[in-house]
């Protein structure tokens, strides 16, 4: 970990007030004794036993000793006893945990096999039981205490060296017979110094509380000498007269113990640094309801569609989109152009971070944004299912197929959990999956990629949809399963007469299956056609570059595939012009200057651009 | 595609079956070499006490007679082998030997006092598990999509600060302010109910706070998966998307880490039965090491270790038997 960003940890909030209390705890480790033995071993009689005064702020002791002082003078003993007993463990466990990676084999896997049986171990009960054999006091406390903890150390110089040592420079200085002790010491260990380093810290704070507990069951520190945990066993037998007695101690213990672990995880965090960046930050304002009126008879309308990030990140920019009853309607686009985004902001499964904006979204001829939650959930819970992406992850791997396609029906039509699953059944024979009855019993990792689709489908199917939203349906599975799922997809809203989106990147699947496509890029629609134009000759440049860059049988092998140079502009570009000018063959200051609209060129075809690709010279392509 | 493919999966099931018997015989043994090095090491432990452990548990004045007839008592003139035969043969007739203090009968002082250490590991760790997974998965379902930040600042704040306070000094603070302040429950002793109520709390709030972090965080994890969005397309009522379709997949992390518990709330009784003059196995222990009462120590090693061995044994078992996929198997 670089010095600078354990400078930059220590500065944070946290960082200072560990710094603070560790600078604290050493310096009254070194300095009470020096300034208060005195007062904290003066002996009076008279004042024995007493609770709280202005002369002694935490009452006195049973010889009259008075306790604020004993606590800040016991710091010293007790910082040193935890350190030198995280010390001795770390010397012990640390060489132990190094021993399989350097010499492998049967004793590595033996010393493993210990280490990973020594950390089962309650440490305390270690301890108890170790300090017992050395005799009860100090010594056995801090020894007991190393050797309980010393199995956590060799735990993680195990795991740490062990990836030391599948590196290439130790395979190396072994190649040229660098002995193994000279292996241990310049390059095993500088190499996991540091985490070990980190831990020693924290294990300190762990070291400080057992010799605590230790103390405090009689098994530690023996008077005259005391620590923390000395006083705090003393004082709790007075706990109903003086509470204050106790409580102390028990104060100095967690402060104590509290200012170690948090300086290592200062530390840690320092170390760990890096990476952890957190874009969904502050709130944006909850989606605005615009209702406007739902009517028409449109399975879908959607006029205006914006999606933003906090973050400035603008994924979706007034997008609007028709499907009619029984249509089935692609969309494409390269990844990153809110293909998915747009239809999953119709199903209503944007994660809670997208903010949504539109002049009009009407499903199944109401707003759901107007509707209440319950409502909604009704609505979208009877008439629409969504295909998702990716089949290996969509299903639960905690339930059983048929439980999972079943629920639905159980939650939006009432019906038993036993009728739900003869339904479920019903539907994953109507999707062709193969003994149906056997593979609703099984777990989604029982089922390949092809009919886990399939089963998603069949989900999709327990109510009747009147809107199929199809996610990226195949893109996830074998060329040969593809075309079977696409023909399912056709099939089931065919014979259903619902309506479906199917989003696609791939200009070939669209075409095969639906009536109208809408093409995306950087978050608009650039082209809305009939599949007829997409074949005969789209009017956007961008359209052009797609279809021509799917190989056809009548490629030749010889040339190259198209493709389109450049790369799209990222959802944070605010861009004043058409978002595809800088990658435009035919782009020119206009382009860049301002937004094309979308500009109507035949009934069923408008696109958005100011040099649309004419007839004519389609004719010549 | 009728006949194929269930014969196929029928195949597919005996595998399963079998790595699940071949996954049990491992852990067995496992369990198995780890008991006998466990015996071993508490058999070795009374002959590493430095000078005559029998002479020092009967102090400098006892007769050198019956400092020898106590030797006799418990074996240890004959051969080092023949000890260590007999321990383990002793042992697994439930016969842990004769106290080296007060002569009587170990057994008969576990038999006493260990269901009383055992009804207050095993209440606490239910308790820990009734509080910490609704509480944890509660904190998730809140906080998920960086939401109501700072309810999340002040939960792993709060968490991790009583997750580090060791079980004594919550025992302390408990004691102090419904006892002796507000006087709820009892300072000390086993009663009724009421006396339970304070040391299970003691051993409790460290393990809670500990296992409600980690399942938030596994609930967190869970949460952003494909299949919650799935569970949510379904527009499945928000209980049925956290307890059907989020809970279980959150099982696995926090089967391991409540196994981890049980040694954890075993070594925190030893604290606790003292503060709370507990009549159990932890008050026992820590009067037979003041006392140099090796046997007793010893026996109470045995019972403790064995129990956290069994209790990581079941844990692993029942990771085998409900994760579907039992990735565990291959390990």
């Amino acid at each position: 970990m670089g010095s600078s960003r354990i400078a930059q940890a220590l500065r944070s909030p946290v960082g200072v007030v560990a710094s603070v209390g560790l600078l604290a705890v050493i310096v009254l480790a070194i300095a009470a004794p020096l300034i208060w033995s005195g007062d904290a071993s003066r002996i009076d009689i008279l004042h024995a036993s007493q609770g709280s005064s202005s002369a002694h702020w935490l009452g006195t002791d049973a010889l009259g000793r008075d306790i604020l002082y004993r606590v800040l003078v016991a710091t010293r003993l007790s910082v040193v006893l935890a350190v030198l007993a995280a010390a001795i463990g770390a010397a012990i466990g640390i060489p132990i945990g190094a021993v399989p990676a350097l010499f492998g084999g049967r004793v590595g896997r033996l010393v493993t096999g210990l280490i990973n049986l020594a950390v089962a171990f309650p440490a305390l009960l270690v301890a108890i039981f170790v300090a017992s054999i050395i005799g009860v006091g100090a010594h056995g406390a801090v020894v007991g205490i190393a050797v309980a903890i010393a199995p956590y150390f060799a735990r993680l110089s195990q795991t740490l060296s062990s990836s030391v040592a599948g590196s290439e420079y130790l395979a190396a200085a072994r190649m040229i017979g660098v002995r193994r002790f000279r292996l241990l010491t310049r390059h095993v260990l500088p190499n996991i110094a540091e985490p070990l380093l980190i831990t020693s810290t924290i294990s300190i704070g762990d070291a400080l509380l057992s010799l605590a507990g230790l103390s405090f069951l009689g098994l530690g520190v023996q008077p005259p000498r005391y620590d923390w945990g000395r006083m705090l066993n003393e004082g709790l037998n007075r706990i109903y007269v003086n509470p204050e007695v106790a409580l102390g101690p028990a104060v100095a213990i967690t402060i104590g113990a509290l200012t170690f672990a948090l300086f290592g995880e200062v530390l840690a965090k320092a170390a760990g640094a890096g990476g952890a960046r957190r874009w969904l930050r502050g709130e944006l304002p909850a989606s605005t309801v615009a209702a406007g009126a739902c009517d028409g008879d449109d399975v879908l309308a959607v006029e205006d569609l914006t999606i933003s990030f906090p973050g400035g990140a603008v994924p979706v920019r007034s997008v609007s989109l028709r499907v009619a009853p029984g249509e089935i309607v692609g969309i494409v686009g390269e990844s990153g152009s809110g293909k998915t985004l747009t239809a999953m902001a119709v199903a209503d499964l944007l994660p809670a971070a997208a903010h949504v904006s539109a002049a009009k979204l009407c499903l199944f001829g109401s707003d759901p944004r107007a509707l209440s939650a319950s409502q909604r959930r009704r609505l979208l819970g009877r008439s629409l299912a969504v295909v998702y992406q990716d089949p290996m992850s969509a299903l639960n791997p905690a339930l059983r197929v048929g439980r999972q396609v079943g629920e639905v029906s159980e939650v939006h039509h009432g019906i038993s959990k036993r009728a739900a699953r003869d339904r479920a059944v019903e539907r994953l024979r109507s999707v062709r999956i193969g003994s149906a009855d056997a593979r609703a019993r099984q777990f989604p990792h029982e089922f390949s990629g092809g009919m886990r689709q399939r089963a998603v489908i069949a989900m999709g199917l327990m109510a009747e949809p009147k809107l199929i939203v199809a996610d990226e349906p195949t893109t996830a599975l074998d060329v040969t399963v593809q075309q079977q799922i696409l023909r399912l997809l056709r099939d089931v809203t065919v014979s259903r007469s619902s309506a479906a989106i199917l989003i696609s990147h791939d200009v070939a699947v669209v075409s095969q299956l639906c009536v109208r496509v809408v093409v995306m890029y950087a978050g608009r629609v650039v082209e809305e056609l009939d599949v007829d134009t997409l074949v005969a000759g789209p009017a956007h440049p961008y359209t052009v570059a797609l279809v021509a860059s799917v190989p056809t049988m009548e490629s030749k092998r010889e040339q190259p595939l198209a493709s389109i140079p450049g790369r799209a502009p990222t959802p944070y570009d605010d861009i004043p012009g058409c978002p595809f000018a800088p990658r435009c063959p035919r782009a020119s200051e206009r382009c860049r200057a301002e937004m094309p609209p979308l500009e109507q060129h035949s009934p069923t075809h408008r696109a958005a651009c100011w040099h649309p690709v004419n007839v004519l010279e389609k004719a010549a392509v | 595609m009728t006949a194929a493919p269930l014969s196929f999966d029928r195949q597919r099931n005996w595998w399963a079956v079998h790595t699940r018997t071949a996954y049990l015989f491992r852990r067995t043994s496992r369990l198995v070499v780890s008991l006998v090095l466990l015996l071993t090491a508490t058999f070795f432990m009374i002959h590493l006490v430095p000078g005559d452990p029998v002479r020092a548990a009967l102090g400098t004045t006892a007769p050198a007679s019956l400092v020898a007839a106590r030797r006799a008592a418990l074996g240890l003139d004959k051969p080092l082998v023949t000890q260590y035969v007999d321990y383990i043969r002793n042992i697994l007739h439930g016969n842990f030997g004769t106290s080296l203090v007060s002569g009587e009968h170990v057994t008969d002082v576990i038999r006493a006092r260990g269901p009383s250490t055992f009804r207050l590991a095993g209440i606490a760790f239910l308790v820990v598990i009734g509080i910490a997974v609704p509480l944890g998965l509660l904190m998730a379902a809140l906080t998920r999509d960086s939401k109501r930040r700072r309810l999340e600042l002040g939960f792993t704040a709060t968490a991790g600060a009583l997750a580090a306070v060791p079980s004594f000094l919550t025992a302390v603070a408990l004691v102090f302010f419904f006892a002796v302040k507000i006087h709820w429950f009892p300072v000390a002793g086993q009663g009724g109910v009421s006396s339970y109520v304070l040391p299970i709390a003691s051993l409790a709030i460290g393990p809670i706070a500990a296992l409600s972090r980690i399942v938030r965080v596994e609930g967190l994890r869970v949460l952003e998966q494909d299949y919650i969005r799935t569970a949510r397309g379904k527009r499945l009522p928000a209980r049925i998307v956290y307890v059907r379709h989020a809970l279980p997949n959150t099982l696995t992390p926090t089967l391991t880490v409540a196994g981890l518990l049980v040694g954890g709330l075993v070594a925190g009784t030893v604290l606790v039965e003292n503060i709370f003059a507990w009549p159990g196995l932890g008050t026992s222990l820590v009067s037979a090491v003041a006392q140099q009462d090796y046997s007793t120590v010893q026996a109470i090693a045995v019972i403790f270790g064995a129990v956290v061995l069994l209790a990581n044994f079941a844990v692993d078992v029942a990771l085998g038997a409900i994760d579907p996929r039992s990735t565990i198997l291959d390990a």
